[in-house]
């Protein structure tokens, strides 16, 4: 039997809000398939099964809020019997009280607009399942306003996690910076002309090509590439790159595409799509807020010329990006009007030292430089 | 197409990537990018939302054109009065 325990998203996380069910008990499970909803200080969260079988038991309601850790479900491997036989007698009994409420995503997201709480709404959807037009009926009933986190709770929350997170690590963190800027004028030409030809729903856009090069660097850089565990580093055995995406209501967040160094730029632009939109939909899974070996941000959209961002613990490394701009530039003796950015490396002093960090930087030009490799 | 019927068009698009804005209140020659804090996979997606909605393809090239509401939508009218062989 395993235990599907709440996940923790990072060392600032101590709890979460189980919001939904999306398997039942007895349904089977799939190692990678979404089985539950968890409502975080980092947002609403989809949380994966990581073992194959059949869901036993569900021993947390929709609504509970538990400690990081705590054991939500049982999954009864498929391979072992269940105990006694096909009666599941063996494992705990479910918590006391009435069975879970069923709501969907949808309704649940109708009912905080409005500020109903779920609780007091009698469902008419099928096997009782509370639906939107419960929650609006419920709404003009003037039920009192649900507990619920409303919009501005829920920023405040991110900004209180974000800001307890960037405190350890300038606090534990010893910080060093380096920046380099760097020529992307046969990078950006790649660009634009692969985007000439391709159909707009397929086009590129830089950040998958710098992101590709971050990627390709470390390969050669594995120490970059490590999580700082009980005093020591460790290198991760994949190139997991965590995307700083801003949100529209405020805050951050920075979800992880896994093995960015073995995808394709096209393929990367892809996962970038989907992983930028469903970070601002509010649809990412625990593993890819997790799962970031080294974070990257750009803030060159919104003007700056270069970003020194703070680490992402257990992360020992950051790389930033500045505007992509218009600047004169030697080449060959002559001043020349050339594309270039700011790339700058935030890393950890216990871990690597300035000169492999400028090594590193050196390799990211490089590979811009010469983008076939990419 | 009427010009209305493009600046509609182009309202949509733009509240698909920036839900939470007031489009109404956006003034017309001031940069979406500064009223509306988009970034580039917003771009993009305004773009794609502009094609599939007018069956327009737009090159890289032209994106500074269709910065501004009253610049994308100038720039719509033409493209759409143009003839077919700049339509899709």
């Amino acid at each position: 039997m395993s235990e599907f325990r709440m996940p923790s998203l990072g060392a600032d996380m101590a709890a979460g809000t189980l919001l939904e069910w999306l398997k039942q008990p007895g349904d089977k499970v799939a190692r990678g398939d979404l089985i539950a909803e968890v409502d975080t200080d980092k947002g609403v969260i989809q949380v994966e099964a990581f073992t194959t079988g059949t869901l036993e038991r569900i021993l947390v309601e929709p609504g509970q809020k538990v400690p990081v850790g705590t054991v939500m479900a049982l999954i009864r491997d498929d391979a072992v019997p269940a105990p006694g036989g096909a009666s599941p007698g063996a494992v705990p009994a479910p918590p006391s009280g009435p069975p879970p409420q069923r709501v969907s995503p949808l309704a649940r997201r109708r009912a905080q607009d409005l500020g109903v709480d779920l609780a007091m709404i009698r469902g008419t959807g099928a096997d009782g399942a509370v639906t939107v037009a419960d929650v609006e009926r419920s709404g003009q009933g003037g039920v009192a306003p649900a507990a619920a986190p409303s919009v501005e709770d829920s920023a405040a929350r991110m900004r209180s996690a974000i800001g307890a997170a960037m405190a350890r690590s300038k606090r534990e963190i010893p910080h060093y910076y380096l920046s380099n800027t760097i020529d992307l004028g046969p990078a950006m030409a790649w660009l634009a002309e692969q985007n000439q030809s391709r159909p707009v729903t397929d086009r590129l856009v830089a950040a998958a090509v710098l992101l590709k090069a971050v990627a390709l660097a470390l390969r050669d850089f594995p120490e970059l590439n490590a999580w700082w565990v009980e005093d020591r580093a460790v290198r991760q055995p994949s190139i997991n790159l965590g995307v700083a995406v801003s949100l529209r209501q405020g805050g951050l967040i920075a979800p992880a595409i896994e093995a960015v160094d073995q995808l394709s730029v096209q393929e990367l632009m892809r996962r970038l799509t989907d992983l930028v939109a469903r970070a601002k939909g509010g649809a990412l899974r625990a593993s890819e807020l997790s799962s970031g070996t080294v974070t990257v941000t750009s803030l060159g959209d919104r003007g700056v010329d270069t970003v020194l961002g703070v680490i992402y613990p257990p992360q020992v490394a950051l790389v930033g990006f500045g505007r992509i701009a218009e600047r004169p530039w030697v080449v060959q003796g002559a001043v020349l009007p050339r594309p270039v950015v700011t790339v700058s490396l935030s890393a950890d002093h216990r871990v690597t030292d300035g000169h492999r960090g400028a090594l590193f930087l050196d390799r990211i030009d490089q590979l811009l430089r010469e983008h076939g490799a990419l | 197409m009427t010009r209305e019927e493009i600046r509609a068009a182009v309202l949509h698009a733009l509240g698909e990537v920036a839900p939470e804005a007031d489009l109404e209140a956006l003034r017309p020659d001031v940069p979406f990018r500064e009223q509306l804090d988009l970034d580039s996979m917003d771009v993009l997606n305004f773009v794609i939302g502009l094609d599939q909605a007018l069956k327009v393809a737009i090159p890289e090239s032209d994106y500074p054109r269709i910065g501004t509401l009253s610049g994308c939508v100038a720039y719509l009218e033409g493209r759409l009065g143009a003839g077919s062989s700049f339509v899709r």
